[in-house]
């Protein structure tokens, strides 16, 4: 099963929605509640990455007994250097980002940390496409 | 009462007209309308009171017990006052004429239930600096949080507050206490919480972390609060017996118990909407930062519960101002804490899961889009669905009944299943 999404761009009102709506998916078709904690949080951060950094985007989730995969792909700055960006603290998040509670530069290494396979292809100038797996009975919180 | 067939709250068949109040204003869309009246899914039900306040018939009411019913049942009854209670009277400034007035409405003593509170309230702070309990801690006082965590947030069960209700443990612990003082079995002795709302009702019949509830009954403040105000007369007004300090009795305000736990790096959110957009930050990890999360689903706190009959506001105002006239608590001995932590984990409730088997609910779950979209969109209500996807959900799960589109009557449930 597949749905596919918009992500607006600062749009602080609809920042939440679209990870709002594959929650609901997800308990709809019950999965266990461990990877729909998972899921939620990690599609959350990059929700708001593609909000706050990317000017908006699509979103493509795939649900399957086995694991649901969730495409963020954005044609946003791109990140120049990833290995940096990974590192927990790290942020170049705006000053109006900072005063809404964002740029704890926590959301990609908490992706990396929750997901059970993480792919982020980006390059500086085109965007950024994060692929994140969960599966049911995956890594535990 | 067999728990598979509890619903907390009542319909009075022939009060109720089909208006769809309640079932437009329920926060888990679980009202309907079948046959022209209102029907409540029990398993769906947080028994927030919603539909007890907006229904224009008053056809909703809680499943409470009445006085005359738990009064003179006991050899010795002891009545639990929900701290709520307190706020309900404009002519009092001080809780004395409440707690003298139950006693001679009958009851042979009064324990107040904000006693109980305070304990709860230590024991929370203890748990937060050493127990193991996940942060932010969820306190779980209003059974409603309780439920919907259950249903619509079972992956936040773990950070729930495992501990009896200060209405639970102040029926444990008084009963104790009288069962010493009068020499009667503690069978003998009977003990009625005064209820603020139809949720606290309902946690007594099916409660989520105790097997068996101490309590013997529940009515409520609606029902009391009259009573209580024709037998006032003459009663001293001046803070007398030993009671509970105002830690105890600002539970009754939404914020009252973070207070009184001590916990400053807290969130404290009340009403149905506010809680659950908590309970979404929570899941998706905003809140990680927090300590304690204290929620009610009513405003302010419990002084709004569904069955009391004064404004919310005025009543947190007037309770405020009572408990700034108080005295330091006055410690009651012997309260059975080890008897504090549940001995039920709390299971996920399955009720959203559309099919036992994933492939099927992916299948059902398509099948619902479809006839959603094809649908206006309109969420009128006249199908007896509170919106256009909650009947689609219906009809695809076989819960439909029948029921039809008023504007595609071409499309009866049954063609669409
Ligand atoms: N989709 C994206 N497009 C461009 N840059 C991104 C994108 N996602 C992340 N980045 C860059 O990586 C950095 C780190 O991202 P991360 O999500 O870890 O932290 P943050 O978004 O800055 O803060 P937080 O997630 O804690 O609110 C960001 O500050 C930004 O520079
Ligand atoms: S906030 Fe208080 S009165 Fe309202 S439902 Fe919860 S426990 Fe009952
Ligand atoms: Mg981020």
């Amino acid at each position: 099963m597949v749905r596919e999404y918009t992500v607006y761009g600062n749009d602080f009102v609809r920042a939440g929605e679209v990870s709002g709506k594959i929650k609901t998916i997800l308990k709809g078709l019950g999965y266990p509640p461990e990877m729909i904690r998972r899921a939620a949080i990690t599609t959350y951060e990059a929700e708001m990455n593609m909000v706050i950094h990317a000017d908006g985007g699509r979103v493509r989730a795939s649900f399957s007994p086995e694991e649901v995969v969730l495409v963020f792909a954005d044609q946003g700055p791109g990140i120049a250097d990833l290995n940096l960006a990974m590192q927990a603290g790290w942020s170049t998040a705006s000053e109006t980002a900072r005063q809404l509670g964002f740029g704890g530069g926590m959301g990609l290494p908490n992706i990396r940390r929750y997901s059970d396979a993480l792919d982020i292809d980006t390059k500086v100038g085109t965007g950024t496409t994060l692929t994140i797996t969960i599966r049911p009975g995956g890594r535990n919180l | 009462m067999n728990q598979e067939e509890y619903v907390p709250i009542y319909l009075n068949i022939s009060q109720c007209v089909g208006c769809t109040a309640c079932m437009q204003r329920c926060p888990t869309e679980a009202i309907r309308i079948r046959g022209g009246k209102a029907a409540v899914m029990r398993e769906r039900c947080v028994a927030c009171g919603e539909c007890i306040r907006v229904c224009p018939h008053h056809a909703m009411e809680a499943r409470v017990d009445r006085l005359d019913q738990v009064l003179g049942k006991y050899k010795y009854t002891i009545a639990l006052p929900a701290q709520a209670l307190y706020g309900q009277f404009p002519g009092i400034k001080t809780r004395s004429p409440v707690l003298e007035g139950l006693r001679r409405m009958g009851f042979d003593e009064v324990f107040e239930v904000a006693t109980a509170a305070e304990v709860v309230s230590a024991a929370t702070h203890y748990e937060l600096a050493h127990g193991s309990i996940p942060h932010p801690i969820l306190t779980t006082v209003c059974p409603v949080v309780l439920r919907l965590v259950r249903i619509r947030f079972p992956s936040l069960l773990p950070h729930l507050l495992n501990y009896r209700s200060p209405m639970e443990m102040a029926a444990r612990w008084s009963r104790q206490l009288a069962s010493r003082k009068t020499g009667l079995a503690p069978e003998d002795i009977g003990c009625v919480y005064i209820s603020p709302c139809p949720a606290k009702c309902a946690s007594i019949q099916d409660s989520i972390g105790t097997l068996k509830t101490a309590l013997n009954g529940i009515v409520s403040v609606a029902e009391v609060a009259p009573r209580l105000q024709a037998v006032m007369d003459g009663i001293e007004d001046e803070e007398s017996f030993p009671h509970s300090g105002a830690a105890g009795v600002g539970w009754a305000i939404s914020g009252g118990q973070a207070a009184a736990v001590g916990e400053s790096n807290n969130v404290v959110a009340s009403g149905m909407e506010n809680l659950i957009r908590i309970l979404e930050a929570l899941e998706d990890g905003k809140l990680s930062s927090v300590e304690l999360v204290e929620l009610s689903a009513c405003t302010p706190g419990c002084v709004g519960g569904a069955l009391t009959v004064e404004n919310p506001f005025i009543a947190a105002a007037r309770l405020r101002k009572m408990m700034q006239g108080f005295g330091p608590s006055v410690p009651v001995s012997d309260c059975p804490v080890e008897d504090m932590r549940w001995e039920k984990t709390p299971a996920p409730s399955q009720v959203l899961r559309l099919d036992e088997d994933l492939s099927r609910a992916m299948e059902k779950m398509d099948r619902i889009r479809a006839l959603a979209d094809s649908l206006p969109g309109m969420n009128c209500g006249a199908c007896g669905a509170p919106s256009c996807k909650a009947f689609a959900e219906d009809a695809v799960t076989g819960r439909g009944h029948g029921a039809r589109c008023v504007f595609r009557p071409d499309t009866p449930e049954h063609e669409v299943l």
